[in-house]
């Protein structure tokens, strides 16, 4: 059996290698169906890598609670324009609720920023010292601020990559200097480190932190003392994210007095929801591609069946021969099963190369990351394996079919 | 002991459209082990139906057809094939050589049906391309050899398996006169000296000539069934 198996895979590469161009042509429908599959599963795993380091830039475990939104005469304010969170909130969220490691809060504002002769619109954010851990935010100098800069009001600032490259010369080093903002001078004792685009594109880099108590009676002037424009939370683990959540809901609505009949008037997103949009992102992705590859896949099986069809008419006559000479129905059927497999999986080769080839052109040429994975290659190589069989198995039977004394006279 | 082919009431109708053939029609005929058979008869006279037929590419559809004391009218097809591997050697008129595969892949074909290993297969289709004379052409391709020599592949390819039977259909149909003596002599060589049973099937009176016996078919029934040689036939060889 092995040798038979051998010997007919020798004949069928043998015969392949006789109709080049015909075998090739043949080959091209699963060539181009799996080297598409390859490129774009190894471009769009590149891409979801990058999103998803994006998503880790958030923190971990966050959960981000949001004050609801201002309704006077029923035109409603923006996302976080009602006043309904405060500090403490989030205090007492972190004392009832013992699943939260921590929480922090903070209000934000684009003000002007002034270091020497230049200037500067940044993204002030008034913030706890947990926030900075909760979002794990790092330094590439100096360090965070404390409790009791917070205490005192503090006129102390921790300042992104962006500003450090649009206010300092290179190579000044910013821990120590005096930065003022809306004239107020802050001493720089932190530079963060680089965290790159959120997961909504915008730069997380262009921001500056400074003690929540300062920003709120030094910088931003707010009227309303102790709210807050975002509250976080973190807990130990991911799948403690949703009961979390509930609970702060709960916590929240029993602290604001709501009625059962009431919207919550704050909105609650953990790290998880906003994993899942992109998720769902990927997800059409990866049906598209499905979709791409079973089509070109068929046409390729389709094609392989074709020439298989013509392969065995051609050849009646050394089919009835081998019949003559005894070969049993499923000799004939592993002939030509064979021939199929054969020039599937040539085909499927040939893609894989070409398809790996395309990614790294792609990272090349357009800069896109691409990340290659031995899934994609295995479940190719396979496919191609089935295609060949699927398709090979009825021209093989018709083979199999034929009567030997009509396949010897066949002119 | 029985007869090597024993046919008694063959018939075999075939239906083409409405209408029924009637190809053999209650043919019985013996051979023994060892004879040397000519069957002669004008086209359409159910010769080559009767070919088919004892060589297990066809089944009776009346009657009772015994190789070797096997019923083929009840094998699966899996099983002629196995018997045709196994007990019959075909040399047919249009040489039917698979083309593009050397003389020694073509002589090996048979054996590769039966599983052996490669080594065996090339040792023993070598040996039986010496046996016809075409030692040192093993590698040749069909298209680099001459029409006998074809054949003589051919019939090396029917000799590998060391059959019980050779069935030949007008071996020298297409081969010119001198070649066609070539072929006959080996195949009486091989009748004589190894007895191999053989069944020929032609027109020409001077290759019937080889044959011990002479079987005349006309109508899908013998019209006569004689003895042209005295000898060793009736006096089975080998046991």
């Amino acid at each position: 059996m092995a040798a038979f198996v051998w010997l007919t895979i020798m004949t069928a590469l043998r015969i392949l290698g006789r109709n080049r161009m015909r075998a090739g042509l043949t080959m091209l429908g699963i060539v181009i169906g799996v080297a598409a599959v390859i490129a774009m599963v190894s471009i769009g795993e590149g891409a979801k890598r990058a999103v998803q380091a994006q998503i880790a830039t958030m923190g971990t475990n966050v959960i981000i609670i949001f004050p609801g939104v201002t309704s006077a005469s029923g035109v409603r304010g923006s996302q976080g324009s009602a006043i309904t969170l405060t500090v403490s909130d989030a205090l007492e969220l972190k004392k009832r609720i013992p699943l939260l490691v921590d929480t922090g809060w903070s209000r934000r504002d684009v003000m002007q920023i002034v270091y020497g002769n230049r200037n500067w619109n940044g993204t002030i954010n008034g913030v706890s010292p947990s926030y900075l851990t909760i979002r794990d935010w790092s330094f590439t100098s100096g360090g965070p601020f404390t409790q009791t800069d917070l205490d005192s009001a503090a006129r102390v600032a921790l300042v992104g990559h962006t500003i450090v490259e649009n206010l300092f010369e290179p190579g000044e080093e910013p821990v120590g200097a005096v930065i003022r903002i809306k004239n107020v001078p802050f001493r720089v004792i932190g530079v963060l480190a680089p965290k790159g685009q959120s997961s909504q594109g915008s730069d997380q880099d262009d921001v500056i932190f400074i003690p929540f108590s300062t920003a709120e009676r030094k910088v931003f002037g707010t009227s309303f003392i102790g709210s807050v424009a975002a509250m976080f939370g973190s807990t130990d683990q991911v799948d403690d994210l949703p009961m979390a959540a509930e609970q702060i809901r709960e916590v929240l609505r029993a602290r604001h007095r709501l009625q059962s009949e009431q919207n919550d008037d704050f909105t609650i997103r953990t790290q998880v929801d906003i994993g899942k949009v992109q998720e769902g992102t990927s997800e059409t992705l990866t049906m598209m591609l499905f979709a791409i590859a079973s089509v070109s896949l068929l046409v390729g099986g389709i094609g392989i069946m074709n020439i298989l069809l013509v392969s065995v008419t051609e050849r009646t006559r050394e089919i009835g021969v081998r019949m003559a000479v005894g070969a049993k129905r499923y000799h004939i059927v592993m002939q030509f099963l064979i021939e199929a497999m054969t020039l599937s999986l040539v085909g499927g080769v040939l893609g894989i190369v070409l398809g790996v080839a395309g990614a790294k052109l792609t990272t090349l040429i357009a800069g896109w990351p691409t990340i290659i994975s031995g899934n994609v290659i295995v479940i190719s190589f396979f496919f191609s394996l089935v295609v060949g069989l699927f398709f090979g198995l009825y021209p093989a039977n018709k083979a199999a079919r034929l009567n030997p004394i009509e396949a010897l006279r066949y002119e | 002991m029985a007869s090597l082919i024993e046919c008694d009431d063959v018939w075999k109708i075939y239906r083409v459209g409405d209408v029924d053939v009637q190809a053999l029609r209650g043919l019985s005929l013996t051979i023994e082990q060892g004879e040397f058979v000519a069957i002669m008869g004008s086209s359409g006279s159910g010769k080559s139906t009767l070919m088919n037929m004892l060589g297990c590419l066809d089944q009776p559809t009346k009657g009772h057809y015994r190789l070797n004391g096997v019923e083929v009218g009840l094998l699966t097809p899996d099983e002629l094939a196995g018997i045709r591997n196994q007990q019959i050697g075909f040399v047919f008129q249009s040489f039917n050589l698979i083309p593009r595969t050397s003389a020694l892949e073509n002589a090996q074909l048979p054996l590769f049906y039966r599983g052996l290993s490669l080594k065996e297969q090339r040792a023993k289709a070598a040996e039986a391309l010496g046996r016809v004379g075409l030692h040192g052409r093993e590698d040749h391709y069909p298209t680099q050899l001459s029409g006998g020599q074809q054949q003589r592949v051919a019939i090396a390819r029917a000799l590998v398996t060391s059959p019980s039977l050779l069935l030949a259909d007008e071996p020298t149909g297409n081969l010119d006169t001198q070649s066609s003596q070539e072929i006959m002599r080996i195949l009486e060589t091989l009748n004589r000296d190894e007895g191999i049973t053989i069944i020929l099937v032609t027109h020409e009176v001077d290759v019937a000539a080889y044959a011990a016996r002479e079987i005349v078919i006309k109508d899908g029934q013998i019209l006569s069934d004689r003895k042209t040689k005295a000898g060793p036939i009736s006096s089975p060889v080998g046991g």
